[in-house]
Parts: structure tokens; sequence; C-alpha cells
């Protein structure tokens, strides 16, 4: 078959457009090792989760070790259940503490994972049983403003007497 | 009074039953097309010709575009996101706003424009130069050796074109942003992986540039072949493509946005 430079031309554009998709996939998206890794699933029970969506990452001592997988809602302890996909090459001890935390004043939360001092470590299906769920903070302002007035109450109250 | 009346409703019935018909003949024309793309890919050559015509050709307007909507998207992004206090955020607003829309909605509305009228013209010229009439003399269907072709050629151009654009864009606003302005560098890529999903965004944009491929194209050759074979008839048909083609664009981009970005 005769080679002709309109096949060069349009092999060069098909390259240069297959190289920018991997670009897009390699660069610009997160498709890097961790996605295709092996990973295991821990389930924790938060009494309530603030902003927290599927995706965020799962943090230990800052270093992302997993993401959330799925977000779900328990019907008899009225809690919310969230799926953590951790990575297999970090292990965690069974007593280890996950507390949901928010980066910068604004930004987005993700689960911090503290490890406890146990033996046995988490496998596969296992649930979190220390949780501490995202501070609201509608409530901090609420507990603030009432300590404040019980303040000003108990340093007025005795010099009207 | 009356006569006025009944002839203006007569005009209204008249414009609603062609348009429909139309609609008809163009859903039995894709039809067609898409039976008889056989040899568009036995005989792959006629196809390469294609993509060379309107994807090759279309990579210069493609680029540079692409290029410049990058760096006014990193200007005016970092004026904006400067008032908060988050320039770092400016990777995370230039790659999410040209993966999932404007990198597949920019670059297919200048292929309409750049390759879209082209194969309009091109098929209504055959046509009224009779070349179509004398490849079905010989026995030779127009549409498996003319129509398939360009259909298949331009499908597989735009989501490379799409995806060219979307790349350049990024570039353009990397130069801008990091090397213009001086935002963090690390902070500007790190940010975009974290933000940007393969499958939720790349992989949707992907998927929006090549049903927006399909719609252009299908219009484009419809317009072309139903031109009335005369020069006025090509102008108009070529007009009309443009036209039709980018609210085709604009809508379909409504609804597959809608479809792929409502929920969560």
């Amino acid at each position: 078959m005769q080679r002709a430079t309109l096949d060069l031309w349009v092999g060069l554009f098909v390259v240069a457009g297959l190289g920018a998709l991997l670009f897009l996939a390699l660069k610009v998206g997160n498709m890097t090792g961790f996605e295709s890794g092996q990973t295991y699933v821990v389930k924790a029970a938060f009494e309530n989760i603030g902003g927290l969506k599927p995706r965020a990452p799962v943090k230990s001592a800052g270093v992302v070790v997993g993401r959330v997988s799925e977000i779900g809602f328990d019907n008899h302890s009225y809690e919310a259940v969230v799926s953590l996909k951790l990575d297999q090459q970090y292990k965690f001890p069974r007593d280890s503490n996950a507390s949901i935390m928010t980066s910068g004043l604004l930004g987005e939360q993700y689960i911090a994972l503290e490890a406890g001092g146990e033996e046995k470590m988490l496998a596969d299906g296992d649930t979190l049983k220390l949780t501490q769920g995202a501070v609201v903070l509608e409530n901090l302002i609420g507990q603030f403003l009432y300590n404040k007035a019980e303040g000003a109450g108990s340093t007025a109250g005795p010099a009207e007497q | 009074m009356t006569a006025l009346a009944l002839n203006t409703l007569r005009r209204i019935g008249r414009r609603v039953v062609n348009s429909v018909w139309r609609m008809g003949t163009a859903t039995r024309f894709f039809a067609l097309t898409l039976l008889h793309s056989g040899q568009s890919f036995s005989r792959f050559h006629l196809t390469i010709r294609e993509i060379f015509s309107a994807g090759v050709l279309s990579l210069i307007i493609i680029l540079v575009s692409g290029l410049f909507v990058g760096m006014v998207l990193g200007l005016q992004g970092y004026e904006t996101l400067q008032t908060y206090g988050s320039e770092e955020a400016l990777g995370v607003l230039v790659s999410l706003s040209l993966v999932r829309e404007l990198g597949p909605v920019v670059a297919a509305l200048l292929f309409a424009s750049r390759a879209g009228s082209a194969i309009t013209a091109e098929i209504g010229l055959m046509k009224a130069t009779e070349q179509i009439a004398a490849m079905e003399m010989m026995a030779v269907d127009p549409i498996a050796r003319v129509v398939a072709p360009r259909f298949w050629g331009a499908v597989i151009s735009m989501p490379l074109l799409a995806a060219l654009f979307s790349a350049m864009g990024i570039f353009g606003g990397y130069l801008v942003g990091v090397v213009l302005i001086g935002v963090d560098e690390g902070s500007f890529w790190s940010q975009m992986q974290a933000a940007v999903d393969f499958r939720e965004d790349v992989l949707n944009g992907v998927i929006k540039s090549v049903v927006f491929g399909v719609a252009v194209t299908a219009i484009a050759l419809f317009e072309g072949y139903d031109a009335p074979p005369t020069a006025e008839g090509v102008s108009r048909a070529t007009t009309r493509t443009v036209v039709t083609s980018s609210l085709a664009i604009l809508g379909l981009d409504f609804i597959l946005t809608a479809f792929m970005f409502s929920g969560v």
C-alpha cells in the first residue's frame, strides 16, 4: 500500500489528540497509582458529617491514605454511616479514631484517622468504634454566646444584691 | 378578511408540516448513513482523507483559540480569586471549566463553522454539478462513497480536537497564571489534580464532544445533501448548517450537563 503524506498528517493528528487525552487523564485528572491499587473498606458511624462528600480524602498525620467511598444513613441509630476505602499498604489498629475535620476555615472537609494502641489491625468490613462528627458552626457560636451570657449573669448577679 | 386569515393559517400549517417532513427525511438519511458505513471502514483511506480535511485542517484554529481561551480564563480567574485570597485555586477553575464545558462546546462550535460548513458546501456543490447523480448512474452508492466517510471522519476528529483544545487551554492558563502572574506552580497542579476526576470530568467531556461531533456532522451532511442544486441553495444550506448546528450544540450541552453533573 502506498504511503501518502496525508497519512502522515492524519497519524500526527491522531497521536497528538490521544496525547492530549493522556495529558488530561494523568496530569490534570487524578488517575494516578492510588486508584488502581489494592484497597480495603472500613465503616464508621458519625453523629453528624457536616459537609462531607463522597471522594473526600482520608488523612492520617496529613498524608492521604484513602478516600470516602460511600455515605449512607442508618435507620435504627439515626447516624450517618461512612465507608472509607483505605489503601492496602496502610494498616491501622482496630481502636483507631476517625474524626471529621476541615482544611482551612471554609475549605473542604476530610476524615482524619488517628492510630490507636491495639495489637489487632483493621480488616476489610470492620467498623470504627471511636468517631467524632463534624463541628457545626452554629452550635459552636450558640455555645459561645450561651457561655458568655452565663458569665455576664454570674458577675452582674452579686453586685445587685 | 377571512381570506387573509385563512391564507395565514394555511401558510403556518404548510411550514409546520414541511419542517416535520424535513425532520423525518433527516432521520431516515441519518439511519441510511449508519447502515451504509461498512465501506468507510473496509476502505479506510476514504475516511482518512476526511479526517485530514475535517480534523487536521481545523487544528490551527482549535489550538490557537484554545490557547487564548485558557489565557483569558487565567487572567479573569486570577482577578476574581484574588479577592478571596485563593489564587491557588486558579488551576482548578481553569481545568474544570475547560474540561467540562468550554473544551467540548467551543471546539464543537469552531468545528461546525470550520468543517461543518465545508462539508455542506462540498456535498451541495457535488449535487449541483450532478456528480452525485453520475455516481448513481455508475451504480456507486453516493451515501456509502461520499456521505459515510465524511461522517466517520468528522466523528473521529471531534473528540481529539476537543481534547487538544482543553489541553492547550490548560497550558494557556498555566502560562498566564504561573509564568506571568506567579501563582505557585506546585499548588496550581496539585489542587487541579485533587479536583479533577478522570471519570466524572474528563470522560464526560469526551462523551460530550462525541455527541456534538455526531450532531454537527449529521446536520452538515443532511443540509448539503438536501440543498437545492443552485448557487443560492448551496449558500443558504451552508448558513443553515452553521446556525442549526450551533443551536443544537448549545441545546444538547444543556441536556447532557443536566444528566451528567446534576447528581452529588
